[in-house]
């Protein structure tokens, strides 16, 4: 399964400047992307960095087990409109905690932030954890199962696009 | 046909003397280095060890120099984790010393340290390519505005190179864009700003350091540090193996990898900026001479201790290090001195490793225990080199080369058992000099000058 994982990869890696000149668009908003915490889910990430880039946006794929300065830091050199943060393991509260206000200190108080995934534990229902993480600073809140064009439309309304 | 390879450093000026047809070494001779007066003095002084025969043919002539305190350089980017470490490891492997690196937008303060640190070169880089691009402008306009008389290359986003250039034209001696040294995202990409480093280095900064009629007559090629790093260079590219090199000097300690160093084990990730296959570290408080204060600070006269076979006197070690600091190539006279100079040059290595290579850190997720890496994994590489005037003199060099690989921290990536070898004449930058204008005598002349001393057994 690993080794099929690798090739997926792969095939992902290979195909990416070809979806993005498929699609026609020379890539301008740049979204950085990753998955936070202690989080080793992969398989998402690359979807999503496929899904975006396919669109034309260009990514700053992060990966796995990214910590909110490396989230910044890289938002800051590469002068990101987006931070989207993926939680797949239900310590998403915890690990998102402090990350709108991170980036005012680092000059980027005004850039958006996404975040999806299985963002709790218990039985909270989304209505709740959306509002836990609106309350944290961040503009979008999915719950697993939604599909990147969701994201992708939300973010188009959000930049003025 | 034959070729001579010249090193001036800041105490000795070493000359090497090799046939190219076929490559063998005819031989090396020093002299005291003649910064106070004129290079050339020295440089005559240690070819009088030649007869003229054997000077007869000299058809190449290639110098490299780390006097006049080597290539000073100050590093300026963006983010200290990113474009600021990109910029570091670019100028460390340029063959540079880096005064003092800084990010974001400078202050004033910061320039007028800048001013004080009579750097020979900026280098100025932030933002990745098509990201951020204000902050890179704002200080090249600040460095406009200073007035350093300071040359820069500018190897930051490449979508605001011309407009950089723009505001620093006339207004910094010289301007060179090279590449970005970071052009996506923890993507490293050192190699041109080191060339665009080392022209500056040729073009403009021998002149300022008087450096320039050595360049007349024997054609400076580039600052010592790099030769020796193209010389590991070919050895790791000529033998396929993955190599160390361990430079420990009088003021400073060197330590080069050339190797990916990235993670040989699973359940281990990586994190951070990416690390040069090439990657070289200067310690400036690690050294046997100048530095030899700075160096029993940073250990500790006891853990020093603990590598001789004898009690030392209550002063004994800072009496010695008063004489080799004061006198001017001086060396050990005795045995027990011999002693402490072994003694220091493994805590010289041993401290150098540790800084060079990586380090893993545990941590736990709820699939379980997992470690993360930061900097080269170079726990597997194939065999370390050292040089140096200390390694070179030394009766038993595998006891100290070996001596430092032990005891190892198991949380830090240094090398464990490679193959030891001793670059016995003192030539590995002599090498990397003749590499350039004939690669194939210069991999000849590596398996003459490197002799295997084994593996540390025990």
């Amino acid at each position: 399964m690993i080794v099929s994982c690798i090739n997926l990869y792969a095939v992902f890696d290979w195909e990416k400047p070809w979806f993005q000149k498929e699609a026609g668009i020379v890539p301008q908003t740049i979204i950085v992307l990753g998955v936070i915490g202690a989080d080793v889910h992969a398989v998402g990430n690359k979807i999503l960095d496929v899904a975006f880039s396919q669109h034309g946006f260009k990514v700053v794929n992060l990966g796995v087990m990214v910590s909110q300065e490396e989230f910044i830091n890289a938002a800051v050199e590469s002068n990101a409109s987006v931070i989207m943060v993926s939680s797949l393991y239900g310590h998403g509260e915890m690990d998102c905690r402090g990350l709108r206000e991170k980036c005012r200190e680092a000059g980027i108080g005004d850039i958006l932030l996404y975040v999806g995934g299985n963002l709790v534990v218990g039985k909270r229902t989304f209505a709740e954890v959306e509002k836990i993480f609106q309350e944290m600073g961040f503009d979008r809140v999915y719950p697993p199962g939604v599909l990147p064009d969701v994201a992708i439309v939300d973010l188009e309304r959000d930049l003025g696009l | 046909m034959k070729a001579l390879l010249i090193d001036i450093g800041s105490t000795f000026t070493k000359v090497t003397l090799v046939n190219l047809d076929p490559p063998f070494l005819i031989g090396t001779s020093q002299a005291l280095t003649t910064a106070a007066t004129d290079l050339m003095e020295g440089l005559e002084k240690a070819l009088e060890a030649f007869s003229p025969e054997q000077l007869n043919g000299v058809k190449v002539k290639r110098a490299c120099s780390s006097a006049a305190g080597g290539l000073r350089i100050v590093a300026i980017g963006l983010v200290s984790d990113l474009t600021v470490k990109a910029a570091r490891e670019a100028a460390l492997g340029a063959g540079a010393r880096v005064l003092a690196a800084y990010s974001y937008t400078l202050t004033d303060q910061e320039i007028q340290e800048i001013k004080g640190l009579k750097p020979d070169l900026l280098l100025l880089a932030g933002g990745t390519d098509g990201g951020e691009r204000k902050t890179i402008l704002e200080n090249a306009a600040i460095i406009a505005e200073a007035g350093l008389e300071v040359p820069v290359v500018y190897a930051g986003n490449k979508v605001v190179a011309s407009e950089a250039v723009e505001i620093l034209k006339n207004k910094v001696p010289r301007v060179v864009v090279s590449r970005n040294v970071m052009p996506e995202v923890n993507i490293l990409n050192p190699q041109p700003a080191r060339q665009a480093i080392r022209q500056l280095y040729l073009e403009e900064i021998t002149k300022a350091k008087g450096l320039d009629r050595i360049q007349e007559q024997v054609g400076l090629a580039m600052p010592t540090p790099m030769a020796v790093m193209r010389g590991g260079e070919l050895l790791q590219s000529s033998w396929k193996k993955e190599v160390v090199v361990v430079d420990v000097g009088g003021a400073t300690t060197d330590v080069h990898s050339f190797c990916d160093g990235k993670p040989r084990t699973s359940g281990v990730i990586f994190r951070g900026l990416e690390e040069p296959f090439a990657k070289r570290t200067v310690e400036g408080d690690l050294g046997m001479r100048v530095s030899i204060f700075s160096l029993l600070q940073s250990l500790g006269e006891e853990s020093l201790a603990a590598n001789l076979p004898f009690v030392p006197e209550e002063g004994e070690i800072t009496a010695y290090a008063m004489r080799v600091h004061n006198e001017r190539g001086a060396l050990p006279r005795n045995e027990r001195e011999m002693y402490l100079e072994r003694a220091l040059a493994m805590s010289c290595i041993r401290e150098a490793l540790l800084r060079h290579a990586g380090s893993l850190n545990e941590t736990y997720t709820p699939g379980g225990r997992i470690w993360l890496q930061k900097g080269k994994d170079l726990t597997k590489v194939d065999l370390m080199v050292g040089t140096g005037g200390v390694l070179v003199r030394a009766q038993k060099p595998s006891d100290i080369l070996g001596g430092a690989l032990k005891d190892r921290d198991p949380l830090a990536l240094t090398p464990v058992n490679p193959e030891l070898y001793l670059d016995e004449h003192y030539i590995l930058s002599a090498i990397g000099l003749l590499a350039e204008v004939d690669s194939g005598a210069a991999e000849m002349l590596l398996k003459e000058a490197l002799a295997p001393t084994g593996r540390d057994e025990d």
